[in-house]
């Protein structure tokens, strides 16, 4: 099985692994590099668990293959908080108990960092269209919503 | 399986041409299709190193769009939209954010699906696409490439190189709309791409009307050209537009929609977008 040499970054460090064309992004950040904060949910790119960003676009890293990684920069949930600091998402997200199972929290929080980089102060509907990729069956949404539209007010009033 | 990126459009062709090659761009296809064991590729060709296939280029000439160049780029792209509204409406539609990021103009025509988003609005915009090969490249109009569902007009080494669209004249507009059972993330019922073009007295020069999930393939509605050109549309040219759409539609049934049901909806949106791309064009 001929394999595929492949550096990256990965949240600002650099990555070297050798990966089979089949495994995904997804797999390579799970099963090769122990990041196993991109969740597989329906791998397929339906449910948006596994969102990553790369070059500064949100994909889902089960629709990647690793050996696309080459020369890319990748971010995780893993690169949100730094040392014991987390981001104001993830904050909220626990303050307003925006999460159940948490299957789904990490792709929901990669994919709100992207839309808040983007667009200062969306609208709820900007938020919700934003998100129509994450699915979430324990939440109903409205607390992750809210809680998007909270650290966007907070950041602004800073 | 093999990987391989090859980084002129002959080396992609070459690898192309082997037994069991895929080309790979955004991939919101293909990895589904490998996840469920639907192909199994010897080799996949990631065509997005080759050469204009991932740029986008304005030129006296008219659009350039790289096959590869994922839907989000091409919609931040200001120029573009002011130029081609409705082609950007429609690739937008495309997916959720994260898919949006990955997929491709080429991926979204070679896959042949009929209720392709982006198609109708291509072909209204009278789009052409480049096919590379290993004789060199072909120009061919969009309406020409997909057969029948899943089925192309490119042979074994072929590939979708990029888009041509001209650059349109002064008092064009052009429009796309979809029914979805949801508000989002789900597949047309119908699409509807719609372009006209108008003269000073606001009176219709061009008019092309294309419609997706109505049949195999997406379809061009013939007879416009006499009830349009030369005139404003009014209540009877559209009231037959209308019937010129419902009478084109073979479509199929599914939990999506009836026969019935698509075959209303199409002469709805046909309705709906050339009102939208008419006014778009005498404001343009």
């Amino acid at each position: 099985m001929p394999k595929t040499h492949i550096s990256t970054q990965i949240n600002g460090d650099s990555y070297e692994f050798l990966c089979n064309t089949q495994q995904t992004l997804l797999d390579v950040l799970r099963q090769e590099l122990d990041l196993k904060g991109s969740k597989e949910g329906c791998a397929t790119g339906d449910c948006g668990a596994c969102s990553v960003m790369m070059d500064d676009r949100l994909v889902c890293a089960c629709l990647v293959l690793g050996a696309e990684a080459d020369g890319k920069k990748i971010e995780t949930v893993e690169g949100l908080s730094s040392g014991s600091s987390l981001d104001p998402l993830q904050q909220k997200f626990i303050d307003l108990a925006a999460l159940q199972c948490g299957i789904c929290t990490p792709g929901v929080l990669v994919a709100a960092r992207a839309l808040l980089e983007k667009n200062k102060s969306p609208s709820e509907e900007e938020v919700r269209f934003w998100l129509a990729g994450n699915l979430c069956r324990c939440t109903g949404y409205d607390k992750i919503v809210r809680a998007v539209l909270e650290v966007a007010a907070e950041a602004r009033n800073a | 399986m093999d990987y391989v990126t090859p980084t002129t459009a002959m080396e992609a062709s070459k690898a192309l041409a082997q037994d069991g090659a895929f080309a790979l761009a955004g991939g919101t296809d293909l990895l589904v299709k490998l996840k469920t064991k639907f192909v199994s590729p010897s080799v996949i060709v990631d065509i997005k190193q080759v050469p204009k296939i991932m740029s986008i280029e304005n030129s006296t000439d008219g659009w350039w769009i790289g096959a590869a160049v994922p839907c989000a780029e091409i919609s931040e792209h200001e120029s573009l939209r002011q130029d081609w509204p409705g082609l950007v409406e429609s690739l937008s539609l495309i997916g959720s954010t994260q898919i949006q990021g990955r997929a491709t103009l080429g991926g979204n025509l070679c896959n042949a699906s009929p209720a392709a988003d982006s198609v109708p609005a291509l072909i209204a915009a009278y789009g052409t696409c480049i096919i590379s090969g290993q004789s060199g490249d072909r120009e061919e109009p969009i309406e020409n490439i997909v057969t029948s569902p899943g089925v192309t007009v490119l042979e074994k080494g072929e590939f979708i190189l990029g888009f041509k669209l001209p650059k349109p004249e002064s008092g064009t507009g052009d429009a796309y709309l979809r029914l979805i059972p949801r508000s989002e993330m789900d597949i047309a019922i119908v699409g509807a791409g719609t372009s006209v073009s108008v003269d000073k007295d606001k009176k219709i020069t061009s008019i092309r009307v294309a419609l997706g999930a109505i049949a195999p393939t997406q379809i061009i509605l013939d007879g416009l050209e006499d009830l349009f050109i030369g005139k404003e549309p009014n209540e009877n040219s559209i009231n037959k537009l209308i019937s010129i759409a419902e009478s084109a539609c073979r479509p199929i049934k599914d939990k999506r929609g009836t026969v019935e049901y698509r075959t209303k909806i199409a002469g709805v949106l046909a309705k709906r977008t050339l009102t939208i791309a008419y006014k778009r064009a005498i404001n343009h």
